[in-house]
């Protein structure tokens, strides 16, 4: 019922300007508000606040309250009204404060929007955009610094992706925009302040099913996504400098769909793997990696698959207890030899 | 912010009109009648919620929406489907899980649709259609169309944060949203009485600062008559509204439940002396209906409902190879396809072989 409402394309800016992720996420959201007026943004302290995490800073000004629309506290009404806005042709990214709060939405996302397409013998589509950051490190305890990204890539329906750095920020958050599923874009605490380069490009987005080698190397293959791809790309270097040993880091970028092929031709180069992830391993996103390469690499594997990720325990508030329980770079270090046979 | 007990009913249909709606009332009575025999049968699986006795606040609340008005339903929704114009056919079909279903056999009894009608479904989760209804609404508003949403739902979703959240939302937006409450007196086996703690469910609109309004819900003139107004206020003022349509269902909460567990056979019996079909029969008669007009509109409905079965039996089962479909937009396979490495035994045959979208 809705026309393209697409807006004649301007003339493409180009170029590479280093920003941080955080701007990154920014510029993808001004360029998608300008190009198609179906887009709106929604959820708590989006506005007037400037956004929680000061992702969406500025936009409210530039683009008014219709299409930078404040909320109350009301999660599971705020993102249920995405779904029926995205039913109907609207292209809505619903901003959830942190992925801990998403839960109240639960309902909404598993049951509702992952079905829509299914349900309905596919007569109508939930174009919607989830927006929310994973991640702890700030003593933030048990109830805000969870990553439950596994829980939403095993639901049909849905499409999740992880970007790591503020090239795939922008990138996956354009292709989210743009897809006409519902797609959960996990963002990450910790990486709203990293810079990196990013191609301003507007009709630039990255593929949404794509993983990236990170790091090129040759004796270990480290699948991550988020954060944990940062924290590989610094122990890859530390071992490539320190030890010799060439680390190859695989960041999925897309947790559903998943790319097991780029995985697998990584560990048909390696034979040797370890999972990296920021949220629990059983029955996590390593837990999916490690099955499947387990099928699909038999014969390549010359060690186990290994997983570092969080300590299975509701985070802790101590400074020395939170830092004990996270995937951090020493522990990452730490199995990466063990799997190569250099630990000790 | 008025909080209306109404008792009169002003509406005066003519004989036409009403002969139409009862017709779509007798229709809903035999479908479900009809539905309930298939299910016994075990052509029919999974939940099945009937309305009977239900007929006047259903046909009542959807002849008050305008042809371009939006539709969203809880599970019991057969005789919402047919009431906003779905073919029984189509909805007979959807219930014996077949191609040519409403939804093509991927939703069954409770995830009834027609995009083409306004009707957004048929939703399984108590509570869960109502946020969905306020961004319909909100999408609405944006586009500055003045059409409204109806978003019907049973007494037991007035204790769900949901309910709190939407109505919250609806009030503070101005939204063109009107919800209509069912209220048959049990959320599956609990009373009203047992449950909430203000049994009078209109009132909780005042929390909300929104018109809420209560009628008769087995009276088909004062339901329509309360919905229209109603509506026309979303529509045109974007006030959002309650509307509390006390009503009864002669059967279990579906059909798998006897429905005596938590209420008598005399209650049941009461009810039926104030059936709306009777009522709305009556009023045809009094309006000068001829008696053989009403009886021969039974007899073709009666024919049309069995006409409805036949087809369903006929209708071919949908495709196993495309067991997939629609879970995923058109162009999705591609996003999907370095996935396939590694997956799960029969994943390849049963979901990528098929494609994903439509």
């Amino acid at each position: 019922m809705s026309g393209s409402g697409v807006a004649e394309a301007p003339a493409p800016a180009t170029g590479v300007e280093t920003m941080t992720y955080r701007e990154a996420l920014r510029l993808a959201m001004r360029q998608e508000l300008e190009r198609d007026e179906r887009v709106f943004i929604m959820g708590e302290e989006v506005g007037l606040f400037d956004g929680s995490y000061k992702v969406t800073a500025g936009l409210l000004d530039e683009f008014g309250p219709d299409r930078v629309r404040d909320t109350p506290i009301s999660e599971e009404g705020f993102v249920g009204a995405g779904v029926g806005a995205a039913m109907l042709g609207e292209r809505p990214i619903v901003e959830i404060m942190t992925i801990n709060f998403l839960l109240v939405a639960m309902d909404q996302v598993v049951n509702h929007a992952a079905k829509i397409g299914a349900m309905f013998g596919g007569e109508v589509r939930c174009p919607l955009v989830i927006r929310t950051p994973n991640g702890a490190g700030n003593q933030l305890t048990a109830q805000h610094s969870q990553s439950f990204d596994g829980w939403f890539a095993g639901t049909p329906g849905l499409k999740v992706v992880a970007p790591a750095n503020p090239a795939d920020a922008k990138g996956l958050l354009k292709a989210a925009i743009r897809d006409d599923d519902p797609v959960l874009v996990i963002e990450n605490l910790p990486i709203y302040k990293e810079k990196g380069e990013v191609d301003v490009d507007p009709d630039l987005v990255t593929p949404i099913g794509r993983a990236a080698v990170a790091r090129e190397g040759s004796d270990l293959t480290v699948v991550a996504h988020s954060f944990a791809t940062v924290r590989a790309l610094k122990v890859a270097e530390r071992l490539a400098a320190e030890r010799g040993v060439s680390l190859e880091v695989v960041d999925l970028r897309s947790l559903r769909p998943l790319d097991v092929e780029t995985v697998a031709a990584s560990v048909a180069k390696t034979s040797r793997v370890l999972c990296v992830e920021e949220g629990w391993p059983s029955y996590g996103v390593s837990a999916e990696i490690a099955a499947r390469i387990q099928h699909a690499c038999f014969d390549d594997l010359d060690a186990p698959v290994e997983r570092v990720g969080m300590a299975e325990v509701p985070l802790p508030y101590a400074k020395e207890l939170e830092l004990a329980a996270m995937p951090t770079e020493e522990r990452i270090e730490r199995a990466a030899l063990q799997v190569l046979g250099l630990a000790g | 912010m008025a909080v209306i007990d109404r008792t009169d009913s002003p509406l005066d249909l003519d004989v036409d009109d009403l002969f139409g709606k009862y017709r779509t009332m007798f229709l809903i009575r035999r479908f479900e009648e009809a539905a309930e025999r298939q299910y016994k049968a075990a052509r029919i699986g999974g939940y099945c919620h009937l309305s009977s006795g239900q007929e006047a606040a259903t046909v009542g609340a959807v002849s008050a929406l305008e042809e371009d008005d939006l539709l969203v339903t809880g599970y019991r929704c057969h005789g919402f489907a047919l009431a906003r114009g779905v073919p029984p056919e189509a909805v007979m079909a959807e219930l014996f899980g077949r191609a040519n279903g409403c939804a093509h056999g991927r939703g069954g009894s409770m995830h009834l649709l027609d995009v083409s009608r306004g009707y957004y479904g048929g939703w399984g989760i108590v509570a869960g259609q109502l946020p969905i209804a306020i961004g319909m609404a909100l999408s609405l508003v944006r586009r500055g169309k003045e059409q409204a949403v109806l978003c019907e739902l049973g007494d037991g979703a007035v204790n769900m944060g949901a309910w709190h959240e939407s109505l919250n939302l609806a009030a503070v937006w101005n939204l063109p949203v009107v919800f209509m409450v069912v209220n048959n007196l049990y959320g599956m086996g609990t009373s009203v009485e047992r449950a909430s703690a203000e049994p009078d469910i209109f009132k909780r609109a005042a929390a909300f600062r929104i018109e809420g309004e209560r009628v008769d819900g087995d009276d088909l003139e004062e339901v329509e008559w309360a919905a229209a107004r109603l509506l026309r206020a979303a529509r045109q003022e974007r006030k959002p509204a309650v509307l509390e349509a006390l009503t009864y269902r002669y059967r279990g909460h579906s059909v798998a439940d006897a429905g005596l567990a938590y209420r008598t056979k005399e209650e049941i019996e009461e009810r039926r002396h104030e059936d709306p079909l009777v009522r709305t029969r009556e009023s045809l008669e009094a309006r000068g209906a001829p008696l053989e007009g009403i009886e021969a509109l039974e007899a073709e409905v009666e024919a049309e409902v069995e006409a409805a079965v036949a087809y369903a039996e006929a209708d071919a089962p949908p495709s196993v190879d495309r067991l997939a479909a629609g879970v995923y937009a058109a162009g999705s396979e591609e996003q999907f396809e370095r996935m396939r490495p590694g997956s799960p035994a029969g994943e390849e045959e049963l979901v990528f072989a098929g494609g994903l979208g439509k």
